[in-house]
């Protein structure tokens, strides 16, 4: 009795779960229909498998040049991020002085400033070193990637400064008799211990850089810069009532954050819950 | 000598990061206070007129604005509420130790990771098109049309995309939560002849109190800024019955090109921002003491 109801269970909430992901199956199904199956029932499975509106979505989209785009900015970003923010975070923790203290505030105080307060002074500042350095800060994607790192800064540095104030100094004072110079010190010693704070940061980061539409959208104006998010959207205005072909598109967006969840799902999890809970 | 040196490490480890987040949060956000009181049309040709608090007069007359910001306040609410009930009840049903509970958790959570403009777009179509289908094949159809036609239906379509994105994300906050709670303790209140419900209501949910803070304000944040969503679901529409408070502001600045009443704008934004955040580490900070 008791095994049946467990059993019962089991298979509720997997159908619940199946069920949640429903949105998903339906995208996957009509990306596969012609118009007139797709209008005829957008639930039911595709009468014919056809790769007709991935390969036109491929060549709309630009698919592999914005997937190159994004794996470029995101990758160099997080890398950034990670070694500047580490640093930094280190420096802060472990100077006493008032300095450190005055620069953490001001790094944790500027979490609180929304995206929309600083785009409009940010392009203006960007188009300033732009005409007037001429370092091309705008329209390129190292451009991104310097803004990247600025508006992800805080966070890290946050982050890794809470989790280096709960491990003891006691090693690096050892390894500073040992004569180890401070460079070697940090990346010696004391980076392999920030391992996990280091994967929580770095997921958080590679999701919102990965999935962020509005800051690549006021920087990257060339059509061939275009990271996933953008060219989805120009690739949605332009084809929204071709809804077979948008459906191919948008399973194409979400075929590599699929990948990425199921080889790195066990730190994305664990990431999550260490970096709200903070 | 060994000072200098210390001095030298100091700014060698700490100057790049300091360097960029300068240039890039704050320098804009110090002349983005100085934009707020001009007048100007974002042409670097044309002159910025100094207009004292001009603009932040004039924001509390833009009916549009307002009619943003109320539409934002009743989507945060309804989302706040959505979110966190589906995502406890979520935890609740994979902490029961049962064998597919992870796979249901990973399949849960799943939506959060794909971006809210490709989340807005695949439910476009389900709106559109999928939800009308269902309802002429099951004549639910004062139940199952085209929400984002509807001005009072596509804000609550916003909330459905916003709690499926969301609701994994709480739920492994929550889980997290529950798993802290000893299993003794669950075992004994079990053996004193609670129930299932008097064992939620009496012992999990008054020791989930600091998982409900985290999440109700990191949902209260995340959908008071909402914007790559309301981009791609609604565009705003129907006739601005779903723009939000961000949209609103790039529409003002970018759309408009009102860029100092937009950056005053953006401002007022801030503050609103800072006021909830603080008061949410104000009473998670007094949580953690009772704790």
């Amino acid at each position: 009795m008791k095994k049946t109801s467990r059993l019962l269970s089991e298979v509720l909430l997997v159908a619940l779960a199946l069920a949640f992901l429903s949105p998903i199956y339906i995208m996957v199904v009509n990306s596969f229909k012609s118009r007139a199956e797709l209008y005829e029932n957008a639930l039911a499975l595709p009468s014919s498998i056809s790769f007709e509106y991935y390969s036109k979505a491929l060549e709309k989209m630009n698919f592999f040049t914005a997937f190159a785009n994004s794996l470029y900015v995101t990758a160099i970003s997080v890398v950034i991020v990670v070694i500047l923010a580490s640093m930094t975070a280190w420096m802060l923790a472990r100077t006493d002085h008032k300095l450190s203290k005055i620069i953490f505030m001001v790094f944790v105080a500027t979490m609180l400033i929304p995206f929309q307060t600083l785009m409009m002074p940010l392009m203006q500042v960007m188009d300033w070193i732009r005409t007037n350095l001429h370092i091309p800060m705008l329209n390129t994607r190292e451009g991104l990637i310097y803004m990247n790192v600025g508006f992800h800064a805080s966070m890290a540095v946050f982050l890794y400064h809470g989790f280096i104030k709960s491990i003891p100094v006691a090693l690096e004072e050892a390894a500073t008799l040992d004569g180890c110079s401070k460079f070697g010190l940090f990346w010696r010693i004391v980076f392999p211990m920030l391992k996990t704070i280091t994967v929580t940061i770095a997921i958080l980061d590679v999701m919102a850089m990965w999935n962020d539409y509005l800051l690549p959208s006021l920087t990257l104006s060339d059509k061939a810069l275009r990271t996933i998010p953008l060219s989805t959207f120009y690739f949605f205005g332009e084809f929204t009532i071709v809804w077979n072909l948008a459906m191919a598109g948008l399973t194409l967006t979400i075929i590599p954050v699929v990948i990425f969840y199921v080889f790195a799902q066990k730190y994305i999890i664990k990431g999550i819950a260490a970096g709200a809970v903070k | 000598m060994n000072k200098t040196k210390d001095r030298a490490w100091f700014a060698l480890f700490t100057v790049p990061l300091i360097f960029i987040f300068t240039t890039v949060v704050i320098i804009p956000f110090i002349i983005g206070i100085y934009y707020s009181f001009v007048k100007w049309d974002g042409i670097p040709a044309n002159p910025k007129v100094f207009v004292g608090f001009d603009n932040y007069v004039q924001i509390f007359k833009d009916e549009r604005f307002l009619a943003s910001a109320w539409h934002t306040v009743k989507f945060t609410v309804l989302a706040l509420l959505s979110v966190n009930v589906l995502g406890l009840v979520f935890s609740l049903l994979v902490t029961a130790k049962l064998r597919v509970s992870n796979a249901a958790r990973t399949m849960f959570f799943m939506p959060n990771l794909i971006g809210g403009l490709i989340l807005g777009y695949i439910w476009q179509f389900l709106f559109t098109d999928a939800m009308e289908f269902i309802g002429s094949k099951t004549g639910l159809g004062h139940i199952f049309f085209n929400w984002l036609l509807s001005p009072q239906f596509a804000l609550y379509a916003m909330v459905v995309v916003f709690t499926w994105q969301m609701a994994g994300y709480t739920m492994i906050i929550y889980i997290a939560g529950i798993q802290g709670i000893p299993d003794e303790m669950m075992e004994a209140a079990k053996v004193d002849g609670a129930n299932l419900w008097q064992r939620i209501t009496k012992i999990i949910f008054p020791l989930l109190m600091p998982a409900f803070t985290i999440c109700l304000f990191m949902t209260l944040s995340g959908a008071f800024k909402i914007y790559d969503v309301n981009l791609s679901l609604t565009k705003g529409g129907p006739n601005n019955a779903t723009e939000m408070f961000a949209m609103n502001i790039f529409n003002e600045i970018f759309g408009y090109g009102h860029y100092g009443l937009g950056q005053a704008k953006a401002i007022v934004f801030f503050i609103i921002v800072a006021v909830l955040t603080l008061t949410q580490v104000a009473i998670t900070k007094k949580r953690e003491v009772q704790m």
